[in-house]
Parts: structure tokens; sequence; C-alpha cells
């Protein structure tokens, strides 16, 4: 693979209005999904009716952004009909991309529509080039989309050795694990990321407060952390919530801490080992993040490939916990 | 229906807010219904994201001014009114945080997980309700605050703009901290 493509611009919208957001604030593409078990966002109040993705769809490509499909959950066994539905409907709404995670979803679209472009998600967890090679040999993938748990150096050795295109994260939720294998959340709500869709369900979190000021957040019958009154919060999710353990004295960030992903300082680096398109995530988040993260990004990626030296907005304000890292992509050792 | 302690670290109590309508409440609910009606006529699809939640009652609390908001964002019997502080009605759940604040989630400048992130909005009841009535206030077309600001003509833009000029200087007194 050659260096220094243009990678494109990966943008999330969790409504009709991030996405005019996102398509104005100069993304190259937005990924969004519909209103069910098919995407791994499927909260309620969030997503697009097959009206609103049609509308959006041409408000996208009016303004020359491509739209890409999440379908990128699991079907559970013998179910997979709704994804195929919503795979027809993508491909009749002039999608340019589906994202997926499971081989029947991928095998239907191979199947069905072979110039609709595969894009391999994140929950699929490929990072190694045999399994890369596999997606690409069976079901004809365009792009992966790579585990947050690879450096710099690794995507550009990797990046030799596939025959498709690589799309890296560069800012938003760091809740890594092994991608699109977690299971905590549906230890404790009885939802499944990876298979409805929601990982830490509004409807099962509480936030309670004390007169202190302090608030402790509650997943389903567990409370999964308490914040002192002056201290930052994090997302309700169980890798991000603090344990007693015997290791440790007091609360304990046994998994991940409350942080984002920030690789605004590795944009250069990434653009030299060949990535052709970052992500952004975050549908679940408003559009005024939408917009400011959008455009902070167009204006570094711009600047580089024009050979400037980028301008990196501050955006820890929109960071969980209010705190930032470059991830693995600069070092295995993060935390 | 809950109802919670105050916040004390976003403080609380009137605390002299210069832009607090010196309105006894009686007057102020006539154009709290005249605000919440136009903006149900022209956003007429926002209610969909709100699903089995618009029936519920929201209590919002602009913690610095000297009363609260309570919303029932139902298109078949919509409600909002101010109410004092001192016996706040029953509601699903109770969005705290400063008046400034507040105003910038309806300018859609601001977004509320990271005003969430940084405890300067405060969520109690019922989460899912809450999540929903944000997507669904995301989702207008024009933000909520500019249409609201458009009711009152010239006015109302400039009393807007005074107020996004004052939340802006909070946000980077808050930056410079
Ligand atoms: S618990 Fe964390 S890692 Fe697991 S699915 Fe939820 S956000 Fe992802």
């Amino acid at each position: 693979m050659n260096a220094m493509v243009k990678p494109e611009l990966i943008c999330p919208a969790g409504t009709p209005a991030a996405l005019r957001s996102a398509v104005d604030a100069g993304a190259d593409a937005v990924y969004c999904g519909y209103q069910n078990a098919t995407n791994a966002r499927n909260f309620v109040g969030l997503n697009f009716t097959p009206e609103e993705m049609e509308k959006s769809i041409r408000y996208a490509h009016d303004g020359g952004t491509k739209v890409l499909i999440t379908l990128n959950t699991f079907p559970p066994a013998g179910k997979v009909e709704l994804w195929k539905e919503m795979v027809d409907l993508s491909a009749r709404l002039g999608a340019d991309a589906c994202i997926v995670a499971d081989i029947a979803v991928a095998a239907y679209i191979r199947d069905t529509y072979p110039d609709l472009r595969i894009h391999l998600s994140v929950q699929a967890a490929a990072s190694s080039p045999e399994a890369i090679e596999y997606y690409v040999r069976e079901f004809g993938v365009k792009r992966v989309v790579l585990p947050r748990i690879m450096t710099v150096s690794e995507i550009r050795g990797l990046l030799k050795e596939i025959p498709c295109e690589v799309e890296t994260f560069i800012f938003g939720n760091h809740g890594l694990m092994v991608e699109g294998r977690c299971s905590l959340t549906n230890y404790v709500t009885g939802q499944s990321t990876n298979m409805d869709g929601a990982c830490s369900p509004a409807a099962c979190v509480k936030y309670e407060r004390a007169d202190d000021g302090s608030m402790s957040t509650i997943l389903g019958d567990y409370m999964i952390d308490r914040f002192g009154p002056e201290e930052t919060a994090g997302y309700p999710t169980i890798c991000k919530g603090r344990y007693k353990c015997d290791a440790r004295d007091g609360g304990y960030y046994a998994f991940e801490e409350p942080i984002s992903l920030n690789a605004s300082t590795m944009l250069p680096d990434l653009i030299n080992a060949g990535v052709h398109a970052f992500k952004i995530e975050g549908r679940q988040r408003s559009r005024a993040y939408v917009k400011k993260v959008v455009a902070a990004f167009r204006e570094a990626v711009d600047s580089i490939m024009a050979g400037q030296e980028p301008r990196l907005a501050d955006l820890v304000a929109l960071t969980e916990g209010q705190k930032q890292t470059e991830g693995a992509l600069k070092t295995k050792k993060w935390r | 229906m809950t109802s919670e302690p105050q916040s004390s670290r976003l403080g609380g109590g009137p605390g002299g807010f210069p832009f607090a309508p010196p309105l006894p409440l009686f007057l102020l609910n006539p154009i709290l219904k005249r605000i919440v009606h136009r903006i149900a006529v022209q956003n007429p699809d926002m209610f969909d994201r709100l699903g089995p939640h618009r029936h519920a009652y929201f209590l919002i609390d602009p913690v610095d001014i000297p009363f609260m908001l309570y919303l029932r964002p139902d298109p078949e019997a919509l409600d909002f009114r101010a109410v004092g502080r001192r016996n706040p009605p029953p509601h699903a759940a109770r969005i705290s945080g400063k008046f400034l604040d507040l105003l910038t989630l309806m300018d859609t400048e601001q977004d509320g997980d990271a005003l969430f992130f940084s405890r300067d909005l405060i969520v109690t009841g019922d989460t899912e309700a809450v999540v929903c009535l944000r997507n669904a206030l995301d989702d207008v077309d024009d933000p909520i605050a500019e249409s609201v600001a458009d009711m009152f003509g010239p006015p109302g833009r400039a009393a807007l703009n005074a107020l996004r000029r004052a939340a802006e200087n909070a946000q980077k007194r808050k930056g410079a901290k």
C-alpha cells in the first residue's frame, strides 16, 4: 500500500440533525444505523427510521458525503432475517457501504448485492493479516476497521500485508476489551452489546446523589462507581466502573478508566503509515459534539495534507472523565 | 417519581442571577405555554424520539434562578410551566444545571455528555426518559433557543445574543481555572 493517501474522515450520527451537522462540518463519510438491534448503538430515542435514512442519504450525497450503514451486531442463531431486511433497505436507499461484523450478514451482501461495499466492523476484532485476508477472500471486504489495540508501527506493518483499506479510530470512547466479545453488560442487564446492540441501556441506569454532593452510578442492581463532589464522571459502563479487589486498597478501575481516545497528535504518523480512513466515535453524542469534533479533525487532516503544522483544537472538554489518551496507537502501556 | 437533594456542587438558590426575570410565575406561565406550543408545531417529528416517555413529567432545574420548569412533552397534552422551588411536583426525572449551561444545551452548542462528565449537569430519576428527551431536543431543525428568541423578534434575538456571550465568557472562565 502507498503512503500519503488522503484519509477519509468518517463521522458519527445518531440523528438526522447530527448527520447534517457532520456533512456541513466536512465529513467525507457519515456512519449511522437503524432503530433496531442491527446496530451497536441501539439506544432508545436514537438512530434513523427508513424515511429519515432516505432523506439523510440524499442530504449527504448532495453535499458530496458518503453514508455507511452500521449493521454491526451479531444476529442470534437462526434469526438473521432482520439483518437481511436492513441490508435490502440500505441497498435500496443507495448506501455507500454497510459496516458488518457477522459472516452471515457479509455473505448475504456478497451474494445479493455484489456492488455494495462491505466494511468489516471493529466488532469483528480482525487485526491479524490472516483474519483480514479471510474476510477479503471470502466476502470481498473492502475495508477493515481496526480494533483499538494496535500501535502505529503494527498498523504500518499490517498495511503492507493485506489487500484492503484500513480504518482506525482517532477520537471517542475508549472501551476496549476484545471488541465484539465483551459480555459484561449481559451479566448485569440481561441485554447484549453484541446481539441487542446496547451496552448499559439507559433503562438500567440510575444516578443517585448524596447530601455531600457525591454521585453513585447504579447499573441494574449493582453500584459500579461513586464520584466525589469534585470528581469528573464517566459513562455508566462496567468496563469504566471502580471495584474493590484484594490487590488494591479502595475502589479501583479494574478494567479501564473513564478516558477518551484522542489521536490528534498521531495523525501525521497514521497518514504516513497509509491509513485510508479515520473514524470518530460517538453516535450516542449530541450534534454539538459532532460539529466540534468533525470540524477540528477536518482542519487538522487538511493542514497535514497541505504540508502545514496541524492546528489541534482543544477537545478535552468533550472527553469522558475529561481525560484523553493516545491509547495503544502510541504504546501498549496506555494505563 | 422522584425528588432529590439540591446539588451542593452546582450551588443552587437564586444567587442574584442577572437574567432572572423579576416576574411572578403566573405572568411567566402563559409565555412558557406559547413557547412550547410553537416549538411543538414547528417540530412535530421530535416527539417520536420520546417513545413511551412523552407522557413523563420532567423537572428542569436551573439551579441559579429562583424557579424550576415543569415539562410534559406530550403533543396531545403539552404542559410547560414554572414552579416554585419549595415543593417540586411529582416528576419522572430531574435535570439540574446552571441556567447558562442549560441554555447552551437548548442552543445545540453544548454537548450534554460533556456537561455530565464535568458534573455540571445532574440527572436523577428515569435516565432513559432524560436520554430520549435529549435526543428529541437535539434532533430539531433550528435550535430551540433560536426559535424561542425569534418569537420575540429583535429584542428576543438581542437577548439570546447577550446570553450567548455570557455563556461563552462563563465557558472561558471555566477553561481558565
Ligand atoms: S462494558 Fe465496556 S467494553 Fe464492554 S461492551 Fe460495554 S463499553 Fe464495550
